[in-house]
């Protein structure tokens, strides 16, 4: 075993964009205020003192035009990281991300690829409104040709990112801005991993939860404050939503004979919509021996109210609740 | 009605109004009543002042996430936006909008922005329909400089130019979107210079003076009125605070803020209107005091209200439609 080091989300970002930038002449970084602010989020830091201007290059606010520059670099040889400095904004840059970045490679035939990495914070708790924290990933997924990371953890903010730059594909990495000032205990080195494998962060029998970012934690506690009326539960991060683990998924159901399935963002044609439709078309359907149940935020924007704000995303009690429902009345 | 002449004491109560409310806001902020983030534009206050004193009532404005002193100088009332920034159900937005969300559309503030150049596309909608509804309204479209780098607003100028729309642009040049300087990002002397791209005038003005900045858009909104078409203007300010909570000043100098802090628009124009005898000093220190006493109870207003529901957020989604589809499918 490795030793253990204690850092937080941001700094587990930091450091794998700063190895990959070591490694890799191709890698630079392109984004609003990633300079000598040091990133919205104290993400990037002194990364630019480290690497130069050159490498960290602060932008004008121009989200079309970033991510485009992404595209064009990415095509020609180089491997560019665009921070959006928050995930709203790429609804700016959409035409970039989805009728290009996404298509290029499809469309020429395969001629060309186009290894972009989009880093961006998405999700709610700050009470930055409505226009700064939605969780858009099942938008994303949607497109054909993206990838799409939603990192839980320091340690997995580090591996995927890295895995995310050695993918010839476009990704987009969405972070979670309640995580990126959580410590957490990080390996000497990042573990390598591969987009689309999946991970049981907490073994149970009685139900599975399959949770995404800053939800995986709190069905982790919501777990532990289960074990303690007598429920175990198994908590599931996919950890890359598109490609999809789902064996790992699947397995877990079947074993278990219930699923409760936990995101942020809104329910209406979300990502657990289509977890839950594949486990439904799956033969764990059979092994089910209770419906399968959504737990998501409500329909509404981001409200700016905390009272509202927190009411608005599933939090560790509805967990608790939820999953107690699921195991106590079927 | 329009003015032709500024208010001087009514625009240099405004600009109080604006100032006490935001140091009553990071006040707030710093002892932990209110949450969020926000943008304070202490220091800038002679650009809202000035251009909104050239509206004349039905007349509409769009704001920015710095949008306190637009909202202000529009008219908005302090108690309800001070409600809103504490997430109360008395304020503007029923405590779901916060800071960078104050809008009173019924007296033609269309809204603040959390969208950077969010603003200037509505702006020109809003002047399309104006002239549409062949109404007299005009349009102000409040933005920054760090705007001028999205495609909105390119998008919106060009659109706004082709149909000559009664709408005038007002670029606060504060010198920096975020940590950007403008003076870096942009290679021209002046943003007005980009007017000519558009075929509309521009002109470049000294946005800490409420009178120069009165003159300007007094002009411009009087010219779109008559069908003239739209016009941007310049207005060079500078914001005294950071950026929001999380800046730390990196990018800019001590000496910088000093020299800035130096024009304070509202001790400049008290010197103006002290010279011109237009007040003595007890008079300009009594709208102070009377402006304190506004917030206070601006403050008190907010404090008391209740917090919103969760019922009345769901319900606030969407418009009431006419019909409503699920009763038809009862129906059905
Ligand atoms: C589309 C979009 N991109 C980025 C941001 C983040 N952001 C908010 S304000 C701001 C700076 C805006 O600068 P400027 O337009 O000059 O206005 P100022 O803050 O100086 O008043 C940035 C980058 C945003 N809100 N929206
Ligand atoms: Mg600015």
């Amino acid at each position: 075993m490795s030793d253990l080091r204690t850092m937080t989300y941001a700094e587990a970002v930091r450091e794998a964009m700063a190895t990959a930038m070591t490694n890799d002449d191709r890698v630079f970084l392109m984004g609003e205020d990633v300079g000598v602010y040091g990133g919205a989020f104290g993400v990037t830091n002194d990364l630019y003192e480290r690497f130069g201007t050159d490498r960290v290059r602060d932008t004008t606010i121009s989200e079309l035009g970033i991510v485009g520059m992404g595209v064009g670099a990415a095509l020609t040889g180089m491997r560019p990281i665009v921070e959006i400095q928050f995930s709203d904004f790429l609804c700016q840059a959409m035409d970039q991300v989805v009728n290009q970045a996404a298509k290029l490679h499809f469309m020429v035939g395969g001629q060309a690829d186009v290894p972009l990495v989009i880093r961006t914070p998405g999700g709610s708790g700050t009470g930055a409104a409505a226009q700064h924290s939605q969780s858009l990933e099942a938008w994303f997924a949607h497109i054909p040709g993206l990838k799409v990371v939603m990192p839980s953890n320091a340690t997995d903010a580090g591996s995927l990112l890295l895995a995310a730059l050695e993918d010839p594909n476009p990704v987009l990495v969405l972070e979670h801005k309640l995580l990126y000032k959580q410590s957490f205990e990080v390996p000497a080195e990042f573990p390598r991993a591969h987009l689309g494998e999946g991970r049981i962060e907490r073994e149970g029998t009685d139900l599975t939860i399959v949770a995404t970012s800053i939800e995986v934690q709190r069905s982790v506690q919501a777990a532990e404050q289960l074990a303690q009326s007598g429920i175990s539960a198994e908590v599931i991060d996919p950890r890359t939503i598109k490609p999809l683990d789902l064996p790992l998924i699947l397995d877990s159901v079947s074993r278990t004979g219930r699923v409760l399935l936990v995101q942020e963002s809104a329910k209406f044609g979300g990502f657990m919509a289509e977890v839950s439709a594949s486990i439904a078309e799956s033969p764990a359907f059979g092994d089910l021996q209770a419906p399968i149940k959504r737990l998501c935020g409500l329909d509404t924007p981001i409200p700016y109210s905390p009272k509202l704000e927190r009411a608005s995303v599933p939090q560790v009690e509805d967990i608790v609740a939820a999953a107690s429902a699921l195991v106590g009345e079927w | 009605m329009a003015a032709e002449q500024l208010d001087e004491i009514d625009a240099y109560r405004t600009m109080w109004r604006i100032r006490l409310f935001e140091e009553a806001v990071e006040d707030l902020y710093g002892r932990g009543m209110m949450h969020g983030t926000m943008h304070l534009s202490i220091g800038q206050e002679a650009v809202p002042t000035g251009a909104c004193a050239a509206l004349k009532e039905g007349d509409q404005i769009t704001s920015t996430h710095r949008g306190h002193g637009h909202c202000i100088a529009k008219g908005a009332d302090l108690g309800r936006s001070m409600a809103e920034l504490l997430a109360r159900d008395n304020g503007y937005c029923r405590g779901r909008g916060g800071s960078m969300h104050i809008a009173d559309v019924a007296t033609g503030n269309l809204g603040a922005n959390g969208i950077v150049a969010g603003g200037p596309p509505i702006a020109a909608g809003a002047a399309l329909s104006n002239q549409l509804r062949g109404t007299d309204q005009v349009c102000l479209c409040f933005h920054g400089d760090g705007a001028v780098g999205e495609g909105a607003w390119h998008e919106a100028l060009t659109l706004a130019s082709m149909w000559q729309l009664p709408v005038v642009f007002i670029c606060e040049n504060n010198k920096y979107g975020m940590s950007m300087s403008s003076e870096k990002a942009f290679k021209v002397e002046h943003l007005s210079e980009k007017a000519a791209a558009y075929g509309i005038p521009g002109l470049t003005v000294d946005g800490n003076d409420v009178e120069a900045v009165f003159e300007s858009v007094n002009t411009a909104v009087e010219r779109a009125r008559a069908g003239g078409g739209p016009t941007f203007i310049e207005a060079l300010t500078y914001r005294w605070r950071g950026h929001s909570k999380s800046d730390k000043n990196l990018y800019r100098t001590r000496e910088e803020i000093a020299q800035w802090r130096a024009h304070d628009p509202i001790a400049a124009y008290a010197a103006v209107l002290l010279e011109r005898d237009t007040a003595t000093q007890e008079e300009l220190n009594a709208v102070a005091d009377e402006v304190r006493t506004e917030i206070r109870d601006a403050v008190r207003f907010g404090t008391q209200g209740d917090e919103p529901t969760v019922e009345a957020m769901l319900a606030g989604v969407y418009a009431p439609s006419p019909v409503d589809a699920r009763e038809l499918g009862a129906r059905a």
